[in-house]
């Protein structure tokens, strides 16, 4: 498969020169200042409120937060799988090679999705498509991707089936969804959305649906082929217990912004922010004494229809004070490749 | 499985007995277990059946009997009752109903299946379109949806009957010259049924479209037309299936409305609907007159709606069962 014909003209090797002056060099996707919004007949949701991040070539970025945080829409935005409406991409940048992925039409994006980032999502039972054998949905992009006639097609999707680890991969191309169980569906997903050689993927809590044993089949899954392949990867998650063998680097997203960016060491050994802080706390140990209770966070995530006013997580916060209702903290840098957005340093208890 | 496969098959004993070749055979395809269905649906086989013997009949009748005869006319021989040479009779001008039923039965036939053809694709692309792209395409085509809905239908047909009857040249089709109103009520009949099917399909499609199936397909970069077409459309099949069956049988109905008025195929040409024609004067004089294409027409319907039935079970994907 390496030696694909088509593996080298997926990949751009850098931003083109020209117009490559917002992206740093190494960055294959530079998110700035997002800002999504859904109109809803109930008010307006602020769901997305000015993120930016990057991700290099290869390299595994995790994204972590608790339901609704806004994990979810800021990917989909830059896919723009939102629906418009009622959702509106309010403001913002996402660079890719040099393009801004936010200006593309419906047909630009086409060629963008699939052929050069991919997206796997939550819930492999309603992911396939109930009426389509799992060849036809395999071989689908290679066809709209790289018109690749009938019979080719079909040798390379039981190529990636295998590489999925499906065993009696050719004889299985015919077979339906429902044939399958959930970890097998899920590797199916992955094949197809890896079928033309993406350079990144998004995987949208692709083990959330999945039961343990199985979780870990699909990470360790996804860890090889991205080592084969060397796509960057952006894993979305609420569990970051499965960050820590994964990623590279970790953002920490919280109603909308991002709380707290690091390498994944950093992030576990020195946690700045109280959210950050709360959700390791939270998280059992094999390390811990058993007779300690996890802790839990008080409260309630905010109300995202209101408009954001102050820090979000000031009304959930340990280390409040009255700066942090008034006046929302950017995301500032406190150390190499550390990025926090509070008032407070946690580690002193004053304010920064 | 190997004690099972070794025991020869006992009657059921309280316990469940699967023959080995149960336990052997792989899961079933959709298509396998539709068919399964289908085929424990009693009154659908029998649909099915006797839908297959009155094409035998039509179809192959005209093997045996030929056109010329069905329209050959001898006053000395009319309404003349069922006998050994006019097994059915023969009708006012003295005209062979046999022969008639044979050649109208083609046509009835035809229309209903040209007519389903018609009224399935505008359905279908109309629904589609409506239903996947929703806001000002959807309320345009479903206001004309409605406005079409909202004229009577039997009404529709008369007046587009009268205003475009006998304006097109004969037709040749299948070797046969046909008068041009067949195509004419062909096209009238299509186009005046499709607005339920239009619904249907919508609702299908603005249930499918919010699937996470749709948004994975988007997210490898589907197009929205392969979207529709190969991702949507075969999932609502089955409604659209069973709307189609019932719409053969609805088909032939107005075609026998129209031409009972005197508005459809003119003729010479015989459909099982104008044999009717003029038959309300002779009702106990001459009952063969209306018996036999009247029978013909009822069994047609009643078959293709114990059909439709039997689909609409047999292709729901939600019924399990068998």
């Amino acid at each position: 498969m390496d030696n694909h014909p088509h593996t080298h003209s997926v990949a751009p090797s850098s931003p083109d020169p020209a117009l490559g002056t917002h992206t740093h060099p190494e960055t294959l996707l530079d998110v700035k200042d997002l800002v999504t919004r859904f109109h809803t007949p109930e008010g307006t949701v602020y769901a997305v409120n000015g993120v930016s991040f990057g991700v290099g070539h290869g390299e595994t970025l995790a994204v972590v937060g608790e339901s609704g945080c806004g994990k979810s829409v800021t990917m989909m935005s830059i896919m723009q799988l939102i629906p418009v409406p009622p959702g509106e991409i309010a403001r913002g940048e996402a660079f890719y090679a040099g393009r801004d992925l936010l200006k593309l039409n419906d047909i630009e994006m086409e060629h963008v999705r699939g052929k050069e980032i991919s997206m796997i999502f939550q819930d492999p039972m309603t992911s396939l498509n109930p009426v389509l054998s799992v060849g036809k949905q395999i071989t689908e992009a290679l066809h709209t991707h790289f018109n690749m006639d009938k019979e080719p097609a079909r040798e390379r999707a039981v190529e990636l089936l295998e590489r999925v680890r499906i065993p009696a991969a050719a004889e299985r191309l015919n077979d339906y969804p429902h044939q399958f169980s959930g970890g097998m569906r899920q590797r199916v997903m992955i094949a197809m959305s890896l079928a033309c050689q993406p350079s990144l993927l998004i995987a949208d809590e692709p083990t959330t649906a999945l039961d343990v044993t199985i979780q870990a089949q699909i990470t360790e899954l996804v860890v090889a082929l991205r080592e084969q392949m060397g796509m960057a990867v952006i894993w979305i998650t609420h569990d970051l217990g499965v960050v820590a063998g994964l990623a590279d680097r970790v953002i920490v997203m919280y109603a909308g912004f991002i709380v707290e960016e690091a390498n994944v060491d950093d992030l576990y050994e020195n946690p700045q922010h109280p959210y950050t802080h709360a959700l390791l706390e939270a998280l059992p140990r094999v390390d811990r004494r058993r007779s300690k209770r996890l802790k839990s966070i008080p409260g309630a995530p905010p109300n995202l229809q209101v408009e954001p006013h102050g820090c979000p997580f000031a009304p959930r916060c340990e280390y409040v004070m009255q700066r942090c209702w008034d006046e929302n903290p950017i995301l500032e840098q406190i150390s190499f490749q550390h990025r926090v957005a509070c008032w407070v340093n946690v580690d002193t208890g004053a304010p920064r | 499985m190997e004690t099972t496969a070794a025991e020869p098959p006992k009657p059921a004993t309280g316990v469940v007995h699967l023959t080995p070749d149960e336990l052997e055979t792989p899961p079933l395809t959709l298509r396998q277990l539709a068919w399964r269905r289908f085929k424990r649906h009693k009154m659908a086989m029998f649909g099915a059946v006797m839908i297959v013997i009155l094409f035998l009949y039509a179809f192959g009748g005209a093997l045996v009997i030929s056109e010329s005869y069905a329209n050959q006319t001898d006053t000395k021989l009319r309404l003349q009752p069922p006998s050994a040479s006019h097994p059915f009779g023969t009708d006012t001008v003295g005209r062979d109903v046999l022969a008639r039923t044979i050649y109208g039965g083609q046509i009835s036939l035809m229309i209903g299946l040209f007519a389903v053809l018609i009224e399935v694709s505008s359905g279908v692309l109309i629904g589609a379109f409506a239903g996947y792209y929703r806001g000002k395409v959807d309320a345009l085509l479903m206001r004309f949806t409605e406005a079409m809905i909202n004229i009577p239908e039997i009404f529709l047909l008369i007046v587009m009957a009268k205003f475009f009857g006998n304006k097109l040249p004969d037709v040749n089709i299948l070797g046969r010259t046909l008068s041009g109103s067949v195509v004419i009520i062909i096209l009238i009949i299509g186009l005046t049924s499709w607005m339920y099917l239009a619904r249907i399909v919508r609702a299908e499609f603005l249930s499918y479209r919010e699937r996470e199936f749709v948004l994975a397909a988007r997210a490898i970069g589907t197009s929205n037309r392969e979207i529709i077409f190969r991702h949507i459309l075969p999932n609502s099949i089955a409604p659209i299936v069973v709307a189609a069956t019932l719409g053969v049988a609805s088909a032939i109905l107005a075609e026998a409305y129209i031409s009972f008025l005197g508005l459809g195929v003119q003729p010479p040409t015989a459909t099982w609907g104008n044999m009717l024609d003029g038959a309300n004067n002779y009702l106990e004089s001459a009952p063969w007159l209306w018996f036999f294409p009247g029978l013909l027409i009822l069994l047609t319907v009643l078959s293709i709606n114990f059909l439709g039935d039997g689909l609409r079970d047999a292709l729901d994907p939600r019924s399990r069962a068998a």
